[in-house]
């Protein structure tokens, strides 16, 4: 791709204006948005690419990073996202539980608002908090995941990945496997692949599946083997390791044997098939390192589609909060 | 001494007699006096006589589900609130949980309970007893004592008790005194975090699940020891069609077996909960359409015999939170009656029916002489308008928390009048 003068012209110039106020979820997009933004991000993939990584679109706005959960990688990719766009970047991290909560998010969404900021990105523990927040600011605002419910950027980048290395998206089969039932990328990724006509398959043992899962994927299995058949695409969840403690899975080395993705599983996928990972990575438990590091493996791609998918994202809401 | 009242030209609608048929009703000294459904009744000169024309006269609703905020949380609702909805809601006289601070779990808090309600409160307050001390589910409190202070029934409240063998013994020792023992069901293990119903709709939202059989296994282990000790059991409110019909075997074989479902499970299901709308977060969870419709099959054929409020006042500090961080609880005392009835204007259950579980049976079950138009029972009567269409905004609520599941709703009949013990405590106007 020629390298045009990045600060010279707004990448979104030959976009329509973005439709929504904020990214919520997935849900809320509708195909062509979807397929829009994915587009956006394309384009910005050069931008982090050149020797001069700017391309001051948002140059004059502030983006708040208000993170509940710790988070390194999301947050970074939205740091780098805002501050490549000319944005200036406030970053909050707020400890909070339930139980020894202060103040509350909504006092936390007013306080914030003050401020005015542009656009503020979240993430936090409780499915829906990112929503609840979005109605008491009047900036635009990003999920950067709300507990069990959504992760619109990571379905983004993870959409961009497999259309740099597939050429294509819809007709593909795509498998995730792992901790179906926690997951927010999962939602995220079964809605927009769903959109794109997409061939899902989740691979989980049944104590991992969420009631009505067959609702949201395509084919639901519990034999991994079966379920990577023929995939075009392996999706590995990252298990959290309190849960491999007895109470849902009696142990890691039982988890890896059955559900770790190793050379001979992924065997039974196409030979063509790419591997990815949302990070961050347990080695030895969900992933044979031999894989995660191997030629199959794209999850550092996914890294850098990221900056560009949140790139892509933040210049398309902030434009859309000055039309009419 | 107030005045004696005559009530002519009513539709009396009374489930205990199976009366419906035009009338009138002299109330004095607090009592009804006579029932006259043809020809004239005896009026005394200084009678104050109301025309009811149009209007239904029924018996004032028993509520066997209210939680208060007094003692404790005055901010969230008193004695008097409370009173004041109950009594623009036509109900007449309400269970009052224990799950209060300090949990009323000794006489004689259960004494000073009804004193205070009685200087406060426009309606009839009747104090439960805690099932166990501080409703910690470990020691059992003295029932006797309770029973003598006044409690029309031991529970304990939104907790379940989970040791099958402190609940034999509690519901053997409440069979010694014959208090009805009213528990709601919940397997705290099953429950777990769980936030909303178990299913796709949850699964889609990203919260954790309730499964049913965090209610129907605790129900089914309650039904055995029900039938062990012969307790009068009450099971507090059921939300499934699982629950259904393991109910209708038990009370085949157990006289002593009766049950209770709460307006929200008979009128709203887990759609309503749309995005993370935390006033649709209850205990009891709502759960899928197909068990909404089993709940009013139910109560169409008796295996559920009582419809309450289940009342619970909270604070917007509690509601305006993350779904799964927010409080369970909806008000519901004003808007019991026109809620039941949408089930009468859909055509689902008949009127009679509605109002026999919201009047003759909890009132039986509780061993009370109101819930019936009868010579000689207390003059807690209402005139209802069945037809009346309002909506319902929290602006006009008589609560002190504003927590009501059916804001913006559209509900047809509207209380005109209720009358308690011959007192007028509710007149509606436009």
């Amino acid at each position: 791709m020629a390298q045009a003068p990045a600060s010279t012209t707004s990448s979104s110039g030959d976009f329509p204006p973005f439709s929504q106020r904020h990214l919520l979820s997935i849900a809320d997009l509708k195909q062509h948005e979807i397929i829009d933004l994915l587009d956006r991000a394309e384009r910005m993939v050069p931008v982090s690419r050149q020797e001069r990584k700017s391309h001051p679109t948002l140059s004059g706005k502030t983006q708040i990073n208000l993170f509940f959960e710790p988070s390194t990688r999301t947050q970074g990719s939205f740091e780098i996202a805002g501050k490549r766009l000319g944005a200036l970047v406030m970053n909050m991290s707020v400890k909070t539980s339930s139980v020894t909560k202060g103040e509350t998010l909504v006092d936390t969404a007013t306080t914030l608002n003050a401020m005015r900021p542009d656009v503020i990105v979240v993430r936090h523990s409780a499915a829906g908090a990112v929503e609840l927040l979005s109605q008491k600011v009047g900036c635009a605002v990003v999920n950067a995941g709300d507990g069990a419910h959504e992760h619109p950027t990571q379905a983004l980048l993870d959409a961009l990945t497999i259309r740099n290395h597939k050429g294509r998206i819809s007709g593909l089969t795509v498998a995730i496997c792992g901790d179906i039932a926690n997951s927010r990328v999962v939602r995220s990724n079964l809605l927009l692949l769903g959109a794109l006509n997409v061939r899902t398959r989740v691979i989980a043992p049944r104590n991992l599946l969420p009631a009505g899962i067959e609702h949201l994927a395509t084919e639901v299995f519990t034999d991994m083997r079966e379920g990577l058949k023929d995939a075009d695409v392996v999706m590995m969840l990252r298990l959290q390791h309190e849960r491999a403690n007895g109470r849902m899975i009696p142990s890691i080395r039982e988890y890896y044997r059955f559900y770790g993705l190793d050379a001979e599983k992924l065997s039974h996928a196409r030979p063509d098939a790419i591997v990815m990972h949302p990070g961050p990575m347990n080695r030895g438990v969900e992933i044979d390192p031999a894989i995660a590091d191997g030629p199959a493996s794209v999850i550092t791609d996914q890294v850098e589609m990221g900056v560009a998918v949140r790139m892509a994202v933040l210049d398309a809401l902030l434009p859309a909060r000055t039309a009419p | 001494m107030t005045r004696p009242l005559l009530i002519e030209n009513a539709r009396i609608l009374d489930p205990a007699s199976g009366t419906d048929a035009r009338g009138a009703v002299l109330v004095a000294n607090g009592k009804i006096e006579d029932i006259a459904l043809s020809g004239p009744v005896g009026v005394p000169e200084d009678a104050e006589v109301i025309d009811a024309q149009g209007l239904v006269l029924a018996p004032g609703l028993v509520d066997m589900r209210v939680f208060t905020g007094e003692p404790g949380k005055e901010y969230r609702e008193t004695l008097q609130s409370a009173g004041e909805a109950a009594a623009a809601g036509g109900v007449t006289s309400f269970v009052m949980m224990p799950d209060t601070t300090p949990v009323v779990d000794d006489g004689a808090l259960v004494d000073f309970l009804i004193r205070r309600a009685g200087a406060t409160s426009k309606v009839n307050i009747l104090p439960a007893g805690a099932i166990t001390k501080g409703l910690e589910g470990r020691e059992i409190t003295e029932f006797g004592l309770l029973r003598e202070a006044g409690a029309v029934c031991l529970t304990d409240g939104r907790r379940s008790i989970q040791s099958s063998a402190l609940l034999r013994t509690a519901m053997s020792y409440a069979a010694n005194f014959g208090l009805p023992f009213v528990h709601h069901l919940s397997d705290t293990g099953l429950t777990g975090d769980g936030v909303m119903n178990e299913g796709l709709f949850a699964t889609i939202l990203g919260l954790k699940g309730i499964p049913r059989e965090a209610e129907t296994v605790p129900l089914a282990r309650d039904l055995q020891l029900a039938a062990l000790t012969g307790v009068d059991y009450h099971a507090a409110q059921i939300s499934c069609a699982a629950a259904v019909d393991i109910l209708a075997a038990a009370k085949k074989r157990n006289r002593k077996v009766t049950a209770g479902v709460s307006i929200n499970n008979l009128a709203l299901n887990e759609n309503d909960i749309g995005r993370y709308r935390t006033f649709f977060k209850l205990a009891t969870p709502l759960r899928s359409e197909d068990d909404r419709q089993a709940v009013i099959e139910g109560l169409r054929s008796g295996v559920i015999d009582t419809i309450h409020s289940d009342h619970d006042p909270q604070d917007t500090e509690v509601k305006r939170q993350p779904f799964a961080e927010a409080s369970d609880g909806a008000i519901g005392l004003e808007t019991l009656l026109a809620a039941t009835l949408r089930l009468h204007h859909s055509g689902d259950v008949d009127l009679m029916t509605l109002l026999r579980a919201l009047t003759q049976r909890p009132a039986e079950i509780l061993g009370l002489p109101s819930g019936r138009i009868a010579r000689g029972a207390p003059a807690d009567l209402i005139l209802v308008d069945l037809d009346y269409p309002w909506q319902v905004s929290e602006r006009d609520l008589r609560s002190r928390s504003r927590n009501t599941s059916f804001e913006n709703a559209r509900l047809a009949g509207k209380v005109m009048r209720t009358i308690v013990g011959g007192e007028t405590v509710h007149l509606h106007t436009d």
